[in-house]
């Protein structure tokens, strides 16, 4: 319920990839996510106030936060930023910037979500915790 | 996951020599920790490192690669750029190369299996994926 809507099944796989010798993997691989996440964000803000905006710079931008998003599973962040894609597709600068806002929220968001979360799994372990209700 | 000198180095099960070795490139750490982790659980030997140059520094001084699987979109160069380096030379070429991508644009595709990569997965990577090419290719 914590992470409902928020993650896909790529969540799951990183699940599977956690064994008693990374024990704390997914936890680790959403760190380094989180480490790097507030600089792709801060480049595309940057990009977007440079004038003349280069879309193309853009775009590549908002591919590499989308890879790096999809990798963890993080689903609204990975639809927003296709979103963000299509108005660089069509120049459309205002729909750029009102979709950098929702990226930022939905960042944000799934920060506390996920911090929630491994903070429960501490707490109760990852058998009582319902590993998939985050579909 | 150990660190070592910026690579992530990871041990499958299995001696040294008889695991097969594989290379990973990927300039994004994420992506480098999840596949690095795919591959470990498919028992291979690990080295993950984040740009074509330091796997080309790193391909000349170990000679027991089994394998490079690189990501195509990378600053400096890209993943196609160095399959083409890999296979350009006569100490690597033998090297299988497979390349990751998270777009799948078959111009793309095409033009890296034409260059000589094994295979073209779209990301996310899946463990399934890996184990269906890498059973091929070292077969």
């Amino acid at each position: 319920l914590v992470l409902q809507g928020y993650l896909d099944e790529q969540f799951n796989q990183l699940e599977e990839l956690q064994d008693d010798s990374s024990p704390n993997f997914v936890e680790e691989v959403v760190a380094l996510f989180f480490k790097d996440s507030p600089r792709l964000l801060t480049n595309i803000e940057l990009a977007l106030e440079k004038y003349p905006q280069d879309f193309y710079r853009l775009d590549s931008l908002a591919h590499q936060f989308k890879g790096s998003g999809s990798s963890i599973g993080a689903l609204r962040i990975k639809n927003e930023c296709s979103i963000f894609k299509t108005h660089c597709n069509g120049r459309n600068l205002e729909g750029c910037r009102r979709s950098l806002q929702k990226m930022k929220r939905e960042h944000a968001n799934l920060k506390q979500k996920l911090e929630t979360y491994f903070q429960l799994l501490r707490q109760v372990g990852p058998q009582e915790c319902a590993v998939n209700s985050w579909k | 996951m150990a660190s070592v000198g910026g690579a992530v180095v990871a041990a499958g099960a299995g001696a040294v020599g008889v695991t097969p070795h594989v290379l990973a490139v990927d300039d994004s750490s994420v992506d480098r920790a999840v596949i690095a982790a795919i591959l470990r659980s498919s028992r291979f030997r690990v080295t993950a490192v984040e740009s074509g140059k330091r796997a080309l520094e790193l391909l000349g001084k170990e000679p027991n690669v089994s394998m490079i699987i690189t990501d195509y979109w990378m600053p400096e160069m890209t993943g196609y750029e160095l399959l083409k380096k890999v296979k350009e030379s006569s100490n690597l070429k033998q090297i299988p190369v497979v390349i990751m991508s998270s777009e799948n644009v078959p111009t793309r595709i095409s033009r890296c299996l034409e260059e000589g990569a094994e295979d073209f997965l779209v990301k996310p990577v899946r463990a399934s994926d890996v184990s269906r090419v890498f059973s091929r290719v070292l077969r």
